[in-house]
């Protein structure tokens, strides 16, 4: 049996009350942890020891529900699932408790999720199925058309992959990477009819995959590891597989890699810009910045382009390996 | 005497385009080090997270093609750019853990002679240097302390996230909500390291092209952060991070409202200096925003 250690935790708790208040402010709370706790423990306590206003969500505490979803030194967390020695461990003894996302406080933890829900019904989250209304056999999924589900169909919604995205911070369009794994996870169901209508919401510049910065975030942070951004690559298969692609920037900027390495082996880098913007856009927004880039030696001229060795087995590679056109 | 350190090095793209100054500074920290780079000459592209979104399986074969290079020399595989070794390592991981996947690719790689066992390890420069050469070696060599900056250290999302395949590739644990590998490089250069809460977050490089607004505003903020945390200069391991924020103040100050403009210095740069490189050495003449402090 383990013994139960307790240390002595500094606390900054947010708090806000969108009817009172005009500015948040941080309340300092100290308090004895003890190893076996976990943050919903902790919420509890502030809550029933120190003030009984201090208001959060939570309901299952099984890591089930996804209400309890909070920061922790910006470290996006279930309450009821993250043990505080591991963010002791992590971070010191002083530790911020803040919601979701700051913008969205309503009281205290709590947050209004309404872009969250917006985006999630905006991808159609439902099968969309042409059953016949009197069918003769049940319809089946085998055990590996469930597995490619991928543990998309894990999500609950919790939130926190969505807001520690970077882009939803900044683009009100974006769908965002909770929508878009559940996107996926019908998209990838064999009852489901629906996967073009849901590849030209996903498709959409602005709003869809393409402003997707790659960051990673969203499958750090997943308590469920439904990856996301897994999710977001077959997101982008996909729209090349149905023949759905736009010809626009972001596509031609996935497309132009294929078509530098099959030339050069080498990422060309000024014609992927070039190839991807067109000529004359590529001079007007990037002209500058390649301009000044040139003085200082950055830009490598056409005939001094480094190729790989052996480009001739690259070339092979993509010609028998290629699986989709554009 | 202890054995040569030797790795195979995979340039990337930009060390050869657009970040010449990162090439250099990496043959010049290595050979200050005593230890061998070995150019993967036949290597391509490794479709910087951008060619999987279009054909995820010639990705993976491409990728799997400059491992065999790596295999077939019998060296540890070390990458200079996080996106390169995030998508190696990624590669790597898929083909290793799905017998059946590998076998789909090496049927492909078997076509032009070559064959991915998953012999060779991938590691990033900085990891290397950390996990293999040793912080406590690389101090006893510092001949200029870099005591008198507060540096700012960018760890780039693809070294550090998904944490637990980045934990798989190097000994060094590294954790994405509060890295330390670089800051711990910085302490033992002589030099002071500021924490900054952008540190760990993502210059936006990768939507550079179709969302322009997005990715200034994330640079922006991560120039705002290093400024504000009263650092001197930036540091960062990954040159495609390094291309933003050196290159691309302009936008980011349009787009944050604010002047934001400070020297971002390779990592491998920030070594060569606390080891006695020359400025030319390490290609400092090639930054847009001028290093103006050597």
């Amino acid at each position: 049996m383990t013994t139960i250690t307790t240390q002595t935790i500094t606390f900054n708790v947010f708090r806000f009350n969108s009817e009172t208040d005009y500015l948040p402010y941080y309340k300092k709370v100290e308090m004895e942890v003890t190893s076996e706790e976990v943050v919903l423990d902790i919420l509890n306590r502030i809550k029933w020891e120190v003030d009984g206003s201090f208001s959060y969500r939570r309901s299952c505490r099984h890591g089930i529900c996804g209400a309890c979803a909070i920061k922790v030194n910006g470290k996006g967390v279930l309450a009821c699932k993250e043990r505080m020695n591991d963010l002791i461990e992590l971070f010191g003894t002083e530790l911020t408790l803040e919601p979701l996302s700051i913008k969205r406080a309503v009281k205290d933890m709590i947050i209004d999720k309404e872009d969250f829900w917006v985006k999630h019904e905006a991808i159609e989250p439902y099968l969309i199925s042409h059953i016949e209304e009197h069918p003769e056999m049940e319809c089946a999924v085998t055990p590996a058309q469930a597995e490619a589900l991928l543990d998309s169909d894990y999500c609950i919604q919790c939130g926190l992959c969505h807001y520690s995205c970077p882009v939803i911070e900044i683009n009100d369009d974006f769908i965002g990477p909770a929508a878009f794994a559940k996107a996926y996870r019908f998209n990838a169901d064999v009852r489901d009819n629906g996967i073009d209508e849901r590849i030209d919401i996903i498709n959409a510049p602005s709003a869809g995959v393409w402003d997707c910065v790659k960051c990673f975030e969203c499958a750090e942070v997943c308590p469920k590891e439904v990856n996301p951004i897994e999710k977001i690559t077959k997101l982008h298969n996909q729209i090349f597989e149905h023949g759905r692609a736009i010809n626009n920037v972001a596509t031609r900027h996935a497309v132009g890699f294929a078509h530098s390495i099959k030339k050069h082996g080498f990422l060309d880098e000024a014609e992927l810009v070039r190839y991807s913007e067109g000529t004359l856009p590529m001079l007007m927004k990037h002209g500058k910045v390649g301009f000044k880039m040139f003085k200082v030696g950055k830009v490598v001229m056409p005939w001094n382009m480094p190729k790989s060795d052996k480009l001739d087995e690259v070339k092979a590679l993509i010609k028998s390996s290629s699986t989709v056109k554009f | 005497m202890e054995k040569k350190l030797t790795y195979a090095l995979f340039t990337g793209c930009t060390a050869k385009e657009s970040t010449p100054e990162q090439l250099m500074s990496t043959y010049a920290v290595a050979d200050k080090l005593g230890i061998e780079l070995v150019e993967l000459s036949e290597a391509t592209c490794c479709g910087a997270s951008h060619l999987q979104d279009y054909d995820d399986f010639l990705s993976l074969v491409l990728n799997a093609r400059n491992i065999c290079y790596a295999e077939s020399r019998g060296m540890t595989m070390v990458t200079i750019c996080n996106t390169c070794q995030l998508n190696t390592a990624m590669t790597k991981h898929r083909l290793d853990s799905d017998p059946e996947l590998k076998a789909r690719v090496n049927e492909k790689l078997a076509e032009v002679g070559l064959e991915y066992k998953g012999t060779s390890k991938i590691t990033h420069f900085l990891y290397a240097l950390i996990d293999d050469f040793g912080l406590e070696t690389i101090k006893e060599k510092v001949v200029t302390p870099l005591s008198q900056f507060n540096i700012a250290p960018f760890y780039g999302c693809h070294n550090i996230r998904p944490s637990e395949l980045q934990n798989e590739t190097h000994d060094s644990a590294e954790n994405a909500y509060n890295p330390n590998s670089l800051d711990e490089l910085i302490i033992a250069l002589g030099g002071v390291n500021v924490d900054y809460e952008e540190k760990n977050k993502c210059c936006g490089f990768h939507a550079e092209l179709q969302a322009p607004h997005t990715a200034a505003v994330l640079t922006g903020k991560a120039l705002m952060g290093a400024m504000d945390a009263n650092a001197d200069w930036m540091v960062t391991p990954c040159p495609l991070c390094h291309l933003k924020l050196d290159t691309q103040y302009e936008h980011a100050s349009h787009a944050v409202g604010r002047d934001v403009k400070m020297p971002v210095l390779h990592m491998q740069q920030m070594v060569g200096l606390a080891l006695g490189c020359t400025p030319s050495e390490l290609g400092l003449q090639h930054h847009v925003s001028k290093v103006n402090f050597v």
